[in-house]
């Protein structure tokens, strides 16, 4: 039951993404989806550094450890509890760069919230994404329950909850973590690791190292897998949802990745890390890693990347323009959806 | 007709649902080998298993939120928490979790989940086995909050909760449980959220109530029928959304209105109460609104001398009425 590291097979990395049983096309698609992610997020703090959109919270920096797990599980069939930096996850489980952009907009089509809610607090019946609020670490326990309506159907879906390392200190996560432990639930618990609960670094969070240490208080694996290399998050994703399908019970994965940018809007990392750590972990830029990855092992052609590139850009420009233009709730709308089954006299 | 206690009728209406609906389990502390500390699912891990009564770790936040993740993915879930005093580790969870997800996401999720507690004093439970939460989670739009008086309401209302597709806190009056009996019907008998009952007609005074106060406002009004007042009693039955009209109908009849609780007084269920009263049927009053409550202190002590200084009781109801009749 001790942790144990992923560790990253650079042996025949010509055609890791091959041995993992991913085609061409399917790592393509990772890349393709990791991109956008990156792109609607860039494209949003532009608008708001225009004063065009009162509010951005970025997945800059973790779309590898997102992407990677979120395509080991059936989108439509298992589900998902994000947090509000899981864009990638979320758009590779159905949503789009319009339903993104009608979130930022909070426009009355947002189909997240109806424009209620700040951007990032996905929610789809339809995708099999469990709606999420801004107190960090609730989810943790929505992914239990969900995986124990598996297990009481005898089905063998799997929930997938993400959370970062500030959310795991929480009592929430550890009492989610025994729970799933105990009964053997299919929940695949994913802590990304970003160093930072928006100023409070690690060493101010937990006493250990290793998050992913944890799991063996709760009687399952934990594992650490570097975040930015997203075969390997998807490698030990894809081990963690064959071993819940079988019944085996949870996973702990702690993806060690970084934020790149401050944690929201209205937050200036300045005043709590350096320019130079920052910089440093550019250079790691999951999304980077991956690209060059890709043409190494000839799967991604320039004209591939281009392809790639104006279609993310129409994708964003389009999704931009139409939100924008997409009507506000009206006054009306305050009042409605506070219950299902409204009372009635 | 058959005829059960209150807590009698809450067992029965978990099973008859259970045996109808296999998406219907139950989860709390003690609720499967024991059948819970009152025993009301006494039987029902036997009858259905360890997956559809599931004795949970000894964590509040996590039963409510495992039964928010088990509604999303097609189940209905009833919770018990053991007491309502031990709610609090829950409060996100209910309050800015399962009464938020409707109105998030616009309607997209709802949330059928019945969250079963008991609740209210005269037991020698203390500070921490005797608390009245009904105030508290009323306040929360998304919630529905009921707390039925006898065996009828209490299976009809549970029923009823079970089938609601929004999170509902059904509020079990502790000492009702085996003190009182009733006839349950025997049918299928629903008793709709949002709806009071008048229990007793009258007509020179209101008393209002829910729960246990409910039996002692039944008790004063038969005192003050021998003394020639007629006294009305109207049994809230769900706190929230609270039936209005009821409230306005019998201060229309009567003119004069006490409520009675044993919650704390300040921003209580009867300073609601008044309130609607005053909106709506202000110019039918004989005499102010009055109430009796619980005082403001934190909860009910141990000491029997303090217990009873801190709950109403029909000896001070029927002063209360008395002096509300003779204004």
């Amino acid at each position: 039951m001790a942790t144990k590291t992923q560790e990253v097979e650079q042996k025949g990395g010509q055609s890791r993404h091959r041995s993992l049983g991913l085609s061409d096309e399917q790592a393509l698609r990772i890349y393709e989806v990791m991109r956008l992610a990156r792109a609607i997020d860039e494209r949003m703090w532009l608008i708001n550094r225009q004063g065009r959109a009162p509010f951005v919270i970025s997945c800059q920096g973790q779309e590898g450890a997102q992407v990677g797990v979120a395509a080991a599980l059936k989108p439509g069939y298992d589900w998902v509890a994000p947090y509000y930096r899981d864009a990638g996850v979320v758009l590779w489980f159905g949503m789009t760069a319009r339903d993104q952009m009608l979130s930022f907009f909070a426009r009355r089509e947002d189909p997240n919230s109806g424009g209620r809610q700040m951007p990032g607090h996905f929610g789809s019946r339809r995708l099999h994404i469990i709606t999420t609020g801004s107190p960090v670490g609730a989810q943790l326990p929505h992914a239990a329950g969900i995986a124990l309506a598996f297990k009481q159907r005898k089905e063998d879906g799997v929930a997938a909850v993400f959370f970062g390392e500030g959310s795991s200190s929480q009592g929430d996560a550890h009492e989610a973590m025994n729970f799933a432990g105990i009964h053997k639930l299919g929940v695949i618990f994913v802590c990304e690791n970003n160093g930072y609960a928006i100023s409070v670094p690690q060493s101010q969070q937990v006493a250990v190292q290793n998050l992913a240490d944890r799991a063996a208080g709760y009687g399952f694996p934990g594992m650490v897998v570097d975040g930015n290399d997203v075969l390997a998050c998807y490698e030990v994703a894809k081990q963690a949802v064959e071993r819940a399908r079988r019944g085996d019970g949870p996973m702990l994965i702690e993806a060690k990745t970084y934020r790149l940018t401050a944690h929201s809007s209205d937050d200036d990392d300045r005043r709590y890390r350096q320019a130079e750590e920052v910089a440093l972990w550019r250079q790691k830029d999951p999304i980077q890693r991956y690209a060059k990855y890709l043409r190494e092992s000839g799967s991604l052609t320039d004209a591939a990347e281009q392809e790639i590139t104006e279609r993310i850009s129409q994708q964003v420009d389009e999704a931009t323009e139409y939100a924008e233009e997409a009507p506000d709730p009206t006054p009306d709308d305050l009042a409605r959806f506070v219950y299902k089954q409204e009372p009635r006299f | 007709m058959a005829t059960r206690t209150v807590i009698e009728a809450i067992r029965e209406a978990m099973d008859e649902e259970m045996a109808r609906d296999p998406s219907v389990f139950l989860i709390g502390e003690d609720v499967g080998q024991r059948g819970g500390v009152f025993l009301a699912s006494d039987g029902l891990f036997k009858k259905y298993g360890e997956y559809r009564v599931i004795d949970s770790p000894l964590a509040e936040s996590l039963i409510v939120g495992v039964a928010i993740g088990a509604a999303v993915n097609g189940m209905r879930p009833i919770v018990e928490i053991q007491f309502a005093d031990f709610i609090a580790p829950a409060f996100n969870q209910i309050v800015e979790e399962a009464a938020r997800f409707c109105y998030r996401s616009a309607g997209d999720f709802n949330l059928p989940i019945v969250i079963r507690t008991p609740y209210g004093g005269g037991v020698h439970g203390a500070l921490y086995h005797s608390q009245s939460i009904e105030a508290t989670y009323g306040h929360i739009p998304g919630l529905k909050v009921v707390a039925p008086s006898n065996p009828a309401d209490a299976k009809g209302l549970l029923k009823a909760a079970i089938r609601d597709p929004d999170p509902v806190l059904y509020l079990e009056h502790k000492r009702s449980y085996r003190l009182i009996r009733g006839e349950v019907p025997g049918n299928d008998g629903v008793v709709p959220i949002g709806k009071a009952e008048v229990k007793r007609e009258g007509t020179h005074l209101s008393l209002i109530a829910y729960g246990l106060m409910l039996h002692y406002c039944l008790e004063v009004a038969e005192k003050l029928a021998t003394e020639g007042v007629s006294a009305e009693v109207l049994d809230l039955r769900t706190i929230k959304p609270m039936d209005e009209a009821a409230v306005i109908a019998t201060t229309k009849k009567t003119g004069k209105v006490l409520v009675v609780h044993e919650d704390n007084r300040f921003a209580g269920i009867a300073a609601e109460v008044m309130a609607v009263i005053m909106e709506n049927a202000f110019d039918s009053l004989d005499a102010p609104v009055m109430r009796l409550t619980g005082p403001d202190v934190p909860a009910m002590p141990f000491n029997h001398v303090l217990e009873e200084a801190f709950l109403p009781n029909p000896e001070r109801i029927l002063a209360k009425a008395k002096e509300l009749a003779a204004y």
